[in-house]
């Protein structure tokens, strides 16, 4: 239970890896969230076996991590929360789809297992745009940015005060955790009943601690509206930045580059 | 200067569930005076603030801040006049960075960018805490917490303020720190405390509340010196006036000596929590 707090120090560092100070940490925002969307939309239209053409858009993370300066092996773990997940989605591809599409010497690969790698490979992909995003981003910057780009208030404003609080709030439900904890002695305790209580406790304070917050807004002249800084602006890096990328993500996702890599080397292109 | 005045006349509160907070509460509190409201846990402290920027409404009775009745109509500015800084600054600060926390107050105000950056910049300065300007407030400490939190109020340029237990949970230092720094503004100065020693560096007029009364109204080291009066409220003397335990002539055995309460247990610690 008390792996929370370490989850959360690991959060807060996300946080200070996007206040660095790199071209790619300097760009607009809005560009980043447009190129990781269209990232996003090409990897996941690939048709479901596909794996190979796949592979170079491993490309756009691996520069985000460099440029960004970012530690890649803490990037991994956070990306690799996210597998399970995938795999669970995948893993009875193999059973239901039996159907033989590939031969590996005298092995049938079935279309089952391609699927479920592919599905993998998404996954590895889309997770580690996201995650990079917000590492070189920061979470407030990307709720502004979507506000700028048109999402309603409410959602930004939603969404900040989610994160500024998810901190507090996990303070609160650790230290309850700890205070049941310590009197268990590492049995079960009262079991589920109390689980309830302990639940409907925290809710309870998340109530009135929301109620103080918006005593504390409304203290400072609150009037529904929730005015930010305007960070920020589309020069003109940033449309070389995201025409840059979309159209190498075009290029990928219709040219299977290693296949036609591949041909060119064994000299059977037509 | 009738500007800067807080009257509060008759002010009665009743909870939803019947609970009666505040019964018949009157003072009247001049420019720049600086005022303690003490009283034990569940006096009324914390719902008599609540009163004075409208956030609760009077069951009964009239409050005045300058010139301005407190009524639906006057609250943004009276909001603007008094700035109420909370006991726990988490509830204070809830903007991504320090800089867009304190910029909260005068963006709603409408001020111009310009001047909204100079105000954020000097209510920083005022309470040393400039260099803390982009940091998101969950990597702050309690003592940096407390001072943004008053910065954030002190950026509408308010001409009272209210602070709410403003040492709890503060190290020595910080407190220290806190006290020298609320001693230096020349604002109308309302404080709700336990840390009586505060008080009584602070506020040369306190008001005793008990059981949603007024019980006594007067300067600071008058109030204490009545033990009386201390002892129905629930109160102790400051530790500054209390003689050494060790190396006074007159020793006598402190009251908390039973083996369940070690002595450290009596100085005034408990969290005022509302309700």
């Amino acid at each position: 239970m008390l792996a929370i707090d370490g989850t959360l120090l690991d959060f807060k560092q996300l946080d200070l890896l996007a206040m660095r100070q790199t071209a790619i940490h300097r760009l607009d925002p809005r560009a980043k969230i447009i190129t990781t969307l269209s990232f996003i939309v090409c990897v996941v239209s690939f048709n479901r076996y596909e794996i190979s053409a796949m592979i170079p858009f491993l490309l756009y993370p691996a520069v985000l991590l460099t440029v960004g300066e970012l530690p890649f092996g803490y990037i991994l773990r956070k990306i690799i929360i996210v597998i399970p997940f995938a795999l669970v989605v995948g893993i009875f591809n193999p059973v239901f789809d039996r159907e033989v599409l590939m031969q590996i010497g005298s092995l049938d690969v079935w279309g089952g297992w391609l699927s479920c790698l592919s599905i993998l490979l998404r996954a590895l992909l889309t997770a580690s745009a996201a995650i990079l995003l917000v590492a070189v981003t920061g979470f407030p910057a990307i709720c502004e940015a979507l506000e700028q780009m048109g999402m309603p208030q409410v959602f930004a404003v939603q969404l900040l005060f989610l994160y500024r609080y998810i901190f507090v709030l996990t303070d609160e439900g650790v230290r309850t955790a700890r205070a049941r904890e310590l009197r268990t002695f590492g049995k079960r305790g009262l079991g589920l009943r109390q689980f309830g209580s302990l639940v409907g406790n925290l809710l309870l304070r998340t109530w009135e601690r929301a109620e103080r917050i918006y005593m504390a807004m409304l203290a400072r002249g609150f009037a529904g509206q929730v005015h930010t800084r305007q960070r920020g602006h589309f020069g003109r890096n940033e449309v070389m930045f995201v025409a840059g990328w979309i159209s190498l993500f075009v290029l990928l996702r219709c040219y299977n580059v290693p296949q036609l890599f591949g041909r060119l080397l064994t000299g059977t292109l037509p | 200067m009738s500007h800067h005045i807080v009257e509060v006349k008759n002010l009665c509160h009743v909870y939803p569930d019947d609970t009666v907070a505040l019964r018949e509460v009157s003072f009247l509190i001049h420019h720049g005076e600086s005022v303690a409201i003490i009283g034990a846990n569940g006096a009324g402290k914390s719902t008599l603030l609540l009163h004075l920027n409208g956030y609760l409404t009077a069951t009964s009775g009239d409050i005045r801040i300058g010139d301005a009745m407190l009524a639906k109509a006057t609250l943004p500015e009276i909001r603007r006049t008094v700035g109420m800084v909370f006991q726990d600054p988490d509830d204070q600060l809830f903007m991504p960075t320090v800089f867009d926390d304190v910029a909260f107050g005068p963006m709603n105000l409408g001020l111009a960018a310009e001047e909204v950056e100079i105000r954020v910049a000097d209510a920083l300065e005022r309470v040393d805490a400039s260099a803390l300007r982009d940091k998101p407030p969950y990597h702050l400490s309690g003592g940096e917490k407390k001072r943004v939190a008053i910065a954030t109020v002190l950026s509408m340029l308010p001409e009272i303020l209210v602070l709410d237990e403003p040492t709890n949970g503060l190290d020595p230092h910080a407190r220290r720190q806190l006290i020298a720094l609320l001693q230096a503004f020349h604002h109308t100065r309302i404080v709700t405390s336990h840390d009586l020693d505060m008080v009584l560096e602070l506020c040369e007029r306190t008001i005793v509340l008990h059981d949603g009364r007024v019980m006594a109204d007067g300067p600071t080291l008058k109030i204490f010196q009545d033990d009386e009066l201390l002892k129905t409220c629930r109160l102790e003397k400051p530790f500054a006036m209390q003689g050494c335990p060790i190396c006074s002539p007159d020793k006598k055995p402190l009251p908390s000596q039973s083996p369940l309460v070690p002595p450290h247990s009596s100085k005034p610690h408990d969290h005022d929590h509302k309700h």
